[in-house]
């Protein structure tokens, strides 16, 4: 995978050696760090055997919760409620799942249609403007060369792969993944770390809201339309396994880096964003196909 | 009838896995209407074999014949349509469909043949053709998931012989049944011998492979040993030939040397599964629970383990009352599952030897919530050594280790805990002699260090071989208790069969 990211990025910077360009880079890794935290949330909920459907509607509903809490309260206040908002999401998502047992499909696919309605019942169905000034450091500003979106993500990404690799919780998830009723029968409370999964999926879904409103300085209803596909797929290209217990946010970061890469580079040496999609598709398939293949070969 | 010529000839079989040489010029010969077992310890290369035969995989050097012509199998179809039907442990019913629907899966009977519409009516009047064959009373228009596994066995045999099956091979195919469930498989193995039908029968249990095999071809380390006739073969032979080395004792029993009491569970009751279940067991002692599968002995372990709700009972934990509503609740009181489902219930197939091992104590291998992996390294290491468990290395993940060593891994995961109260579930279901020594030894070690063992087995010579004390159950109640010296197979069955322990009753 790490020698596909880099073909990409070769065939791309020769086609348009602005590719390679720092204002590039930065815009790169600016615009991947959305779909990033996304999809470091859908790889615990992947991993543990289930899914979040409902990421990209959770972008909006905190869009939209962060604008106005920041209007009336003010930037802290604002922010806070956004991430406050993401989680309390992850946390219904989780009681549905882990206490009523209904399957996570079921269960955000039932949040991702009511948190869109949510923003948009909230807002009115429009874009809520007039936010202070400072916030747009959070999406437009710099620490060093870096794009603070590209910090934020970064960070989570360590964050995610510590807890994943070396905590109780991380070992836990991948247990529930790759064996709900044996890690049942192993003492772990599979109902409570499970609600754990959506709220931490919940969380950083509440922090790419955040970042996103920022970078457009609105709360906006209509964000994040399939954007939880691409986590999706940002999980199972890198290698994760779609039904639970392998992978991990190695694959994700791989993941992510492709679709990253691909869009902008297809942007720069201007392919449609029509004929994109058509790529993109054919990418996700290809990826999990050949990992397939190779997984039989074993 | 014993037809001399062979109707299934193997010849200098080769095939490699990544790293392994898995059949090493294996040959065998399989007559029609002989019924031949394929004997091996795990990893000798059985399963390797009958795959290559049913066509999984194809063999990297050496010929199959059939009727004395090369025969070409590129995949289980072709196998099928030269007439090879396999029965394989893992079942391959659709559970919610007809038996019916599934006999005849991919293969329905037409009534409008452009259209592919299907004739229920002869769908359902040639499976009730294929079951009064073989003498079987189920339900042609029944669910599939409503019935037992013995009759999904007999289903899967149907459908071979609804297919003119010529050869079929069955991979222990008694492992999940009761003796008496055994008795009906082995009557319809006799009408397949008499239609002069060939049987591969691939078993881990020898007085099975004694009553009904005609000869019996021996693997070991991937490659043949020997065929023998069975009726002139005697079972330490058999066990000799496999292992490559005398096996002395079977059992290997230590000393019954009983301490106080450490588990005690007062009628146990769960409506409409588990009826006043009440017993006792001690320090250094191992009590038995046998009966019929659908006895309710899994559940009756589960109920102690926290697994299943109970709705009223009592149990004790060193002579003190105890609630255990969670699994996690028994383990703080220092009692372990060993499930009798492996794969479903015991391990995490995809996750590491190390990460199974320390699963159940990931807080002894913790510092905050902070994993110490080195230090998961080393105690795993330790484990596997001296559990023996045969495995490159600890970072190797489960689904690659053979049942044995699944099971052993299981075991070495609650020897991390302090547990020491054992509900062993079938502990050596599909494992090889070799293996299930290991296990009974892994046992005495236990008991040595002051645990107390419950062992449910529908294995009867296991249990005579190693309880202390046996519990028959039926129905979810216990209706016999016997002491080791007094147990006999006879009394335990008609105590599991008929639910009285005096057979005189």
């Amino acid at each position: 995978m790490p020698a596909v990211i880099l073909g990409l990025a070769v065939i791309f910077g020769t086609i348009n050696p602005n590719f390679w360009s720092v204002t590039n880079m930065a815009n790169v890794s600016r615009q991947m760090s959305i779909l990033a935290l996304l999809a470091i949330g859908q790889t615990f909920a992947i991993l543990s055997g289930g899914i979040d459907l409902s990421v990209g509607s959770l972008l909006a509903l905190v869009s939209v919760v962060c604008a106005q809490t920041m209007k009336t309260f003010g930037l802290v206040e604002g922010i806070t409620a956004g991430l406050l908002a993401g989680t309390v999401a992850g946390l219904i998502s989780g009681l549905i799942i882990a206490r009523a047992r209904v399957p996570a499909f079921i269960a955000t696919l039932g949040m991702l249609v009511a948190a869109r309605g949510a923003a948009l019942t909230l807002s009115g169905g429009l874009p809520i403007a007039g936010l202070p000034r400072e916030f747009l450091v959070l999406g437009a500003g710099y620490i060093g060369p870096f794009p603070i979106p590209t910090v934020i993500a970064a960070t989570a990404f360590v964050l995610a792969h510590v807890i994943l690799s070396r905590t109780r919780f991380g070992r836990y998830v991948y247990a529930m993944g790759s064996n709900e009723e044996a890690a049942v029968l192993s003492g772990i409370n599979v109902a409570n770390y499970k609600m754990l999964v959506y709220i931490t999926s919940g969380l950083f879904a509440g922090l790419a809201g955040v970042i996103l409103t920022a970078r457009v300085i609105s709360g906006q209803p209509t964000l994040g339309e399939v954007q939880e596909l691409y986590s999706i797929a940002a999980v199972v290209i890198g290698g994760g396994r779609i039904s639970g217990g392998v992978g991990g946010i190695g694959t994700t970061l791989m993941g992510v880096l492709v679709l990253g890469i691909l869009g902008n580079g297809l942007n720069l040496v201007q392919v449609s964003s029509y004929i994109q999609n058509i790529v993109i598709g054919a990418i996700i398939v290809g990826a999990v196909w050949i990992d397939l293949a190779r997984e039989r070969r074993r | 009838m014993i037809d001399a010529r062979p109707f299934l000839e193997l010849r200098g079989i080769v095939k490699r896995f990544p790293g392994v040489l898995a059949l090493n010029g294996v040959s065998l010969d399989v007559r029609a209407g002989e019924v031949h077992a394929l004997l091996g310890e795990n990893g000798a290369g059985k399963s390797t074999l009958i795959k290559t035969i049913a066509g999984v995989y194809r063999p990297d050097a050496g010929d199959i014949r059939l009727d004395g012509r090369i025969a070409s199998i590129r995949n289980p179809h072709d196998a099928q349509a030269l007439g090879i039907s396999t029965i394989f442990q893992e079942f391959t019913l659709a559970p919610d469909m007809t038996v019916a629907e599934n006999i005849f899966l991919g293969r329905e009977p037409l009534r409008v043949r452009a259209l592919s519409i299907i004739d229920r009516k002869q769908l359902i009047r040639r499976t009730r053709d294929v079951l009064a064959s073989l003498d079987l009373s189920i339900d042609a228009e029944a669910t599939v998931r409503h019935l037992g596994v013995a009759q999904h066995q007999m289903i899967e045999i149907a459908k071979a012989l609804s297919l003119d099956a010529r050869l079929i091979i069955m991979d222990e195919p008694t492992a999940t049944l009761t003796s008496h469930e055994i008795d009906r498989l082995f009557e319809s193995i006799g009408r397949l011998k008499a239609r002069g039908v060939a049987v591969v029968y691939v078993s881990h249990r020898l007085d099975e492979v004694k009553a009904i095999c005609d000869r019996a071809t021996i693997l070991r380390d991937g490659a043949y040993v020997a065929t023998v006739p069975v009726a002139s073969t005697t079972v330490d032979e058999m066990i000799r030939l496999m292992v490559g080395r005398d096996l002395k004792d079977k059992f290997p029993k230590t000393a019954f040397d009983p301490g106080e009491e450490v588990l005690r569970v007062e009628r146990l009751t769960r409506a409409g599964v588990l009826h006043g279940i009440s017993f006792s067991v001690r320090r250094g002692e191992i009590v038995g629970i046998a009966g019929l599968v659908g006895s309710k002995r899994t559940e009756t372990a589960r109920a102690i383990f926290g697994a299943d709700p109970i709705d009223s009972g009592r149990i004790f934990l060193r002579g003190t009352p105890v609630k255990v509503r969670t699994p996690a609740d028994a383990i703080a009181n220092r009692v372990a599952l060993v499930p009798e489902d492996r794969k479903r219930q015991g391990i995490f197939a995809v996750l590491s030897v190390r990460e199974n091992i320390v699963l159940s104590a990931l807080r002894l291998f913790s510092r905050n919530g902070i994993l110490d992996l080195r230090r998961e390294t080393r105690r795993a290491q330790e484990l596997v050594s001296a559990l023996r468990v045969s495995t490159p290395d600890v970072e190797k993940r489960v689904l690659d280790l053979s049942g044995g060593n699944q099971q052993k891994v299981v075991i070495a995961k609650w020897l991390n805990t302090d547990a020491e109260v054992f509900l062993f579930d079938e502990p050596t279901r599909g494992i090889d002699v070799g293996g299930k020594i290991e296990v009974y030894r892994l046992m005495g070690d236990l008991l040595a260090r002051g645990a107390a063992i419950v062992m449910i087995s529908s294995e009867l010579p296991e249990i005579l071989g190693m309880s202390d004390r046996i519990l028959v159950m039926r129905d979810g109640r216990i209706c016999g208790e016997f002491d080791r010296a007094d147990a006999t197979e006879e009394k335990i069955l008609n105590c599991a069969l008929r639910g009285v322990s005096d057979p005189a009753a």
